[in-house]
């Protein structure tokens, strides 16, 4: 019975993710249309569009070879078994023993490899150039992020992220500043990872700009929409990481802790997702897309905060 | 009575400074100037013969400081004088104006009066602030006559300067910290008598890491290489009396406040040995300038690098330490002061009557100036190390001390010595013999500063008085 | 001695160092004054708080001080004369920005890796904030070896100071500290209205120091 809970559980936060993923990326471009005084499609929109490539066939171009007919399907993959490791409404779930935040980051590399590989593999100029920015900025992001996951793990004594959520939720944290600059720092890996602005514009097609659009230009159809389906779980997948370390509150010690807690749990992390959101969309529409060429500088700064965080966490220690 | 002299020393030029700003004619100015100098030098000289007064927290007056103190006084005295007859020819020519030289001797006072206040202070946070003062006053002078590289000079010192003294205070609170766990909070834990007496209680990782600070830090003041850089602009494009007063007071006080700190080092057993790096910063700017000065071109650049090289061997002395090293040092401190500043005093009244100050215009000196060719020639000879001059004596002692310490640290010294010997004897025979290029004007010369300083040079190097000698012996010991 | 002044006081002196980063990082002179009243703001708050931690009350002028003159009046007068003086906006870096960054984070934990060791029997408190105001020193330092223009060198060197108030407060009970500190304020309004007097520009067209590194050769 209880390994059926259990299952229960996680089928409904692996369901969830994927469920909700649409919904939040609605939820950021209404906010956004809100703030420049639109009405903004429908927050059913991406629904919509999703169901749309669905149903329309498939065109590849005559020279792509099987990586671009596995690749969206592994992006998807990948992308959604990190979602499902990372604590949302509850921790300790089943995965959860696999939910370290170094596994994390690899599985979003995967996806990454992946969708840059498939963007190189038909050879057209745009998927070329949008892979190797797509490159250029996770080598910079992830050293950046793998900081980020350094701090964390010393200040919890683990990179487990259960642990971390129970190390944060049993502590009185107080005011940590090694956390505030890991939390700025993760932020910005957020905003580039998931090809938000100032980094790169999801909402344009002008070459000299796009990053992650121009990767995915050959594609249509299911394929399309298997990896805007990813983007989406993506973001919501960061979201959450973002929740479940800096501000696990609310959310139900694990899947035999009742209905009751289950639910406070549930609703926490909703309205956590609509407050980052809506925190995201703002930003978004309050600054302007850097130059590709000062996005460098853009991530430096997240290393640099990194690595200070790290420095300030032995200074508090002392060494 | 000998707290009001101590009390004289500081306030005679902080009065005289308020006054000066206030006198519109010039001449009025100058001899004021001249006045306030020779009585806060006659107030520091019976501070030296009377009794000491017991030592506050602000202030004190010991041993190593009265002898500074009255050097410097004697000094600033002589340079106020030759100021007065220089200025009168930078106004005709119009490099300076009358407000402008209202400016320039509130300034100088000012600058009199903060060096004195750095040399008399107790508290080391007095000290540093003693120095920094000093060395904003100078930094105004240094850019008094507003030309382009003037105000680039004034601006390199400045940045530079501003930095040493940054890392400076660093220091001096890390050295607090280390007296304030012993002595407690509050003023005897900066009182440098105070922490002196727990010296060998004090933690040693803590001193070593703010003589490190305080060595780069007032390093920078004294010119060491590779701390050097704005010393060369900042003499060449400033008014002369104000390089006298560089070269032969600032620098001396910047070495002397890093001594107060090489004393505590000392009192303290477990606490690094800053001999080392001393001597090599010592030789260091030896070999530099040594090297650097048979490119110059410039007359006031080339005494400046020669500058570099004296406090160089100072430092050296001091890293070598023991008594005869110390004592050597102190002297060749002394002695240096008093003969760059005549030969300054030169320099100013032969680039006046030349109009220039490269050196390749200034030949045949003893045709058309025979005056000022002795002058500027006693001063050669003298800075430049040879008998019968006190440098030659306090180089000779160094040297000593430094064979009989480690002889194979006499060898680069010697070499360094004898490298600047030889561009200084090049720069000797072209300035003081070559064929003349202009005849230039006459000039009013006021030559007996001049004289008073190489004739003390010249006796101390002769027969040095017993009193001083007996002075410096004492300090010399105490510096471990 | 509450808990909450030494949280603030620590969480100051990190943003304090975090601030430095941005003055690094800036490249426009705007940035860079705003950025420097951000600091000297910071560093306010950190005396201030500071000052009740150590139930000092006398070093509540320098908080004060530093609120109100580097943290409104010289910044304003900054721009007043960027304005005025018609320097160019955009500051020339004699070194990359990746490399300026990567040289402070090296320079941060130099400092850190050295005061620490070295002040283990001092209180935690001090411990940090000498540890920070090196890096603040620093950093400072790299600003102004990082830039060409001479306001940016200046506001390297404003910051450097801010640093060394951080430190002398962190010192619990230094004494001269207030008066340093008024001093400190005196010599930068000394050169703030040194830089406007002086006139730089109008000798040199821009306020490049650089641009005077031709006067300097020993040849005509």
């Amino acid at each position: 019975m209880a390994g059926l809970i259990d299952i229960f559980a996680q089928g409904l936060e692996m369901l969830l993710v994927v469920g909700l993923a649409p919904l939040l990326v609605g939820w950021v471009r209404k906010v956004k249309a809100h703030v420049f005084r639109r009405r903004g499609p429908s927050l059913l929109q991406p629904y919509r569009d999703l169901l749309r490539l669905f149903s329309k066939d498939a065109l590849l171009a005559e020279n792509a070879s099987w990586i671009s007919r596995t690749a969206p399907y592994v992006v998807f993959a990948a992308v959604w078994v990190a979602a499902a490791l990372i604590p949302t409404f509850a921790a300790g779930l089943v995965f959860h023993w696999a939910a370290d935040l170094i596994a994390i980051v690899g599985l979003f590399g995967l996806a990454r490899f992946a969708l840059a590989v498939a963007g190189m593999d038909v050879g057209t100029s745009f998927g070329g150039i949008g892979s190797s920015r797509e490159m250029l900025l996770a080598s910079l992001a992830e050293p950046a992020m793998l900081m980020v996951v350094f701090t964390i793990s010393l200040f919890a004594g683990s990179s487990q992220l259960a642990s971390i959520v129970d190390f944060v939720l049993a502590g009185g944290i107080g005011i940590r500043p090694s956390l505030g600059l890991a939390l700025v720092a993760v932020a910005i890996v957020a905003i580039a990872e998931n090809a938000r602005i100032p980094v790169d514009n999801p909402a344009t097609h002008l070459e000299l700009t796009m990053v992650h659009e121009a990767m995915v230009f050959e594609y249509s159809g299911r394929h399309l929409a298997m990896i805007e389906a990813a983007a989406a779980v993506k973001l919501l997948a960061w979201l959450s990481l973002i929740a479940a370390i800096f501000l696990p509150f609310g959310m139900a010690p694990g899947p035999h802790s009742g209905f009751g807690a289950m639910a406070v749990g549930l609703l926490a992390w909703l309205a956590k997702l609509a407050v980052l959101a809506t925190l995201l969309g703002l930003f978004e529409a309050s600054i302007a897309k850097m130059r590709v060429f000062r996005v460098p500088e853009f991530l430096g700064g997240a290393f640099a905060l990194g690595v200070l965080a790290t420095v300030l966490l032995f200074v508090s220690r002392g060494l | 009575m000998s707290d009001l002299l101590l009390i004289a020393v500081l306030l005679v030029p902080a009065v005289a400074a308020l006054s000066l700003a206030f006198v519109r004619d010039y001449r009025t100015g100058a001899t004021l100037n001249v006045t306030a100098a020779l009585l806060a030098f006659a107030a520091s000289v019976a501070l030296l013969l009377g009794d000491r007064p017991p030592a506050g927290e602000l202030l004190i007056v010991d041993d190593l400081n009265t002898t500074f103190v009255v050097l410097n006084t004697l000094v600033g005295f002589t340079t106020s004088v030759f100021s007065a007859s220089y200025i009168g020819h930078e106004l005709d020519s119009g490099r300076l104006t009358p407000v402008l030289l209202r400016f320039y001797h509130a300034m100088y006072q000012v600058m009199l009066g903060s060096m004195s206040l750095a040399l008399l202070a107790n508290n080391l946070g007095l000290l540093w602030v003693g120095v920094e003062v000093a060395t904003l006053t100078t930094v105004v002078m240094v850019g008094i006559y507003r030309t382009e590289p003037a105000l680039e000079a004034a601006w390199k010192y400045f940045i530079l300067g501003s930095v040493g003294i940054a890392l400076a205070f660093f220091g001096t609170v890390l050295v607090y910290l280390a007296a304030q766990e012993v002595l407690g909070e509050g003023l005897p834990a900066l009182a440098w008598n105070r922490v002196l007496e727990v010296a060998p209680r004090l933690d040693p990782r803590l001193l070593d890491l703010a003589f490190v600070f305080l060595l780069v830090g007032y390093g920078t003041k004294a010119g060491l290489v590779p701390f050097h850089a704005w010393l060369p602009d900042a003499h060449a494009e400033g008014p002369t009396p104000i390089s006298a007063v560089l070269s032969g007071l600032l620098l001396n006080v910047a070495l002397y406040a890093l001594l107060r700190f090489k004393f505590l080092l000392a009192g303290n057993p477990e606490a690094f040995a800053p001999g080392p790096l001393m001597i090599l910063l010592g030789l260091g700017s030896l070999w530099f300038s040594a090297l650097m000065l048979y490119r110059r071109r410039d007359i006031k650049r080339f005494f400046a690098y020669s500058s570099i090289e004296h406090m160089g061997i100072a430092s050296f002395a001091f890293g070598v330490a023991g008594p005869l090293a110390n004592f050597a040092g102190l002297l060749h401190m002394a002695m240096h002061s008093l003969t760059k500043s005549a030969i300054f005093m030169a320099v100013g009244h032969v680039a006046q009557a030349r109009g220039t100050q490269k050196i390749a215009d200034l030949g045949g000196l003893v045709r058309t100036h025979p005056m000022l060719a002795v002058g500027l020639g006693a001063g050669m000879v003298a800075i430049a190390g040879l008998p019968p001059f006190g440098v030659f004596t306090s180089e000779f002692l160094v040297l000593n001390s430094a064979f009989a310490a480690v002889p194979s640290l006499a060898i680069p010294l010697a070499i360094g010595l004898l490298v600047a010997l030889g561009a200084l004897l090049l720069r000797f025979v072209q300035i003081l013999f070559g064929e003349p290029s202009a005849q230039g004007e006459p000039v009013q010369a006021a030559v007996w500063p001049l004289v008073l300083h190489l004739g003390l040079v010249l006796i101390a190097g002769v027969v040095l008085p017993d009193p001083l000698v007996r002075w410096f012996q004492h300090v010399a010991a105490l510096l471990g | 001695m509450s808990g909450i002044d030494i949280e603030l006081a620590r969480l100051m002196a990190t943003l304090m160092l975090v601030v430095s980063f941005m003055l690094l990082y800036q490249d426009r002179l705007a940035g860079l004054i705003n950025a420097y009243a951000l600091q000297s703001g910071l560093l306010a708050l950190a005396v201030a708080a500071q000052a009740h931690a150590q139930e000092a009350p006398h070093l509540y002028v320098t908080a004060l001080l530093a609120l109100v003159v580097k943290g409104l009046a010289i910044p304003l007068a900054l721009h007043r004369i960027v304005l005025r003086l018609g320097v160019h906006r955009e500051i020339e870096k004699v070194i990359g920005v990746g490399t300026t960054m990567l040289f402070g984070l090296a320079v941060t934990m130099l400092a850190v890796l050295v005061v620490l060791p070295v002040t283990e029997t001092a209180a935690a408190l001090t411990r940090e904030d000498l540890g920070f105001a090196l890096a603040i020193v620093l950093l400072g330092l790299l600003t102004m070896i990082s830039r060409r223009n001479a306001v940016s060198q200046v506001i390297g060197f404003m910051s450097l100071e801010n640093g060394l108030i951080l430190a002398a407060t962190g010192a619990r009970g230094m004494p001269l500290v207030v008066e340093v500190s008024v001093a400190f304020s005196i010599l930068i309004a000394f050169i703030v209205v040194g830089i406007f007097l002086f006139r730089i520009r109008e000798r040199f067209d821009s306020v490049d120091v650089h641009a005077l590194d031709r006067f300097r050769g020993e040849l005509p």
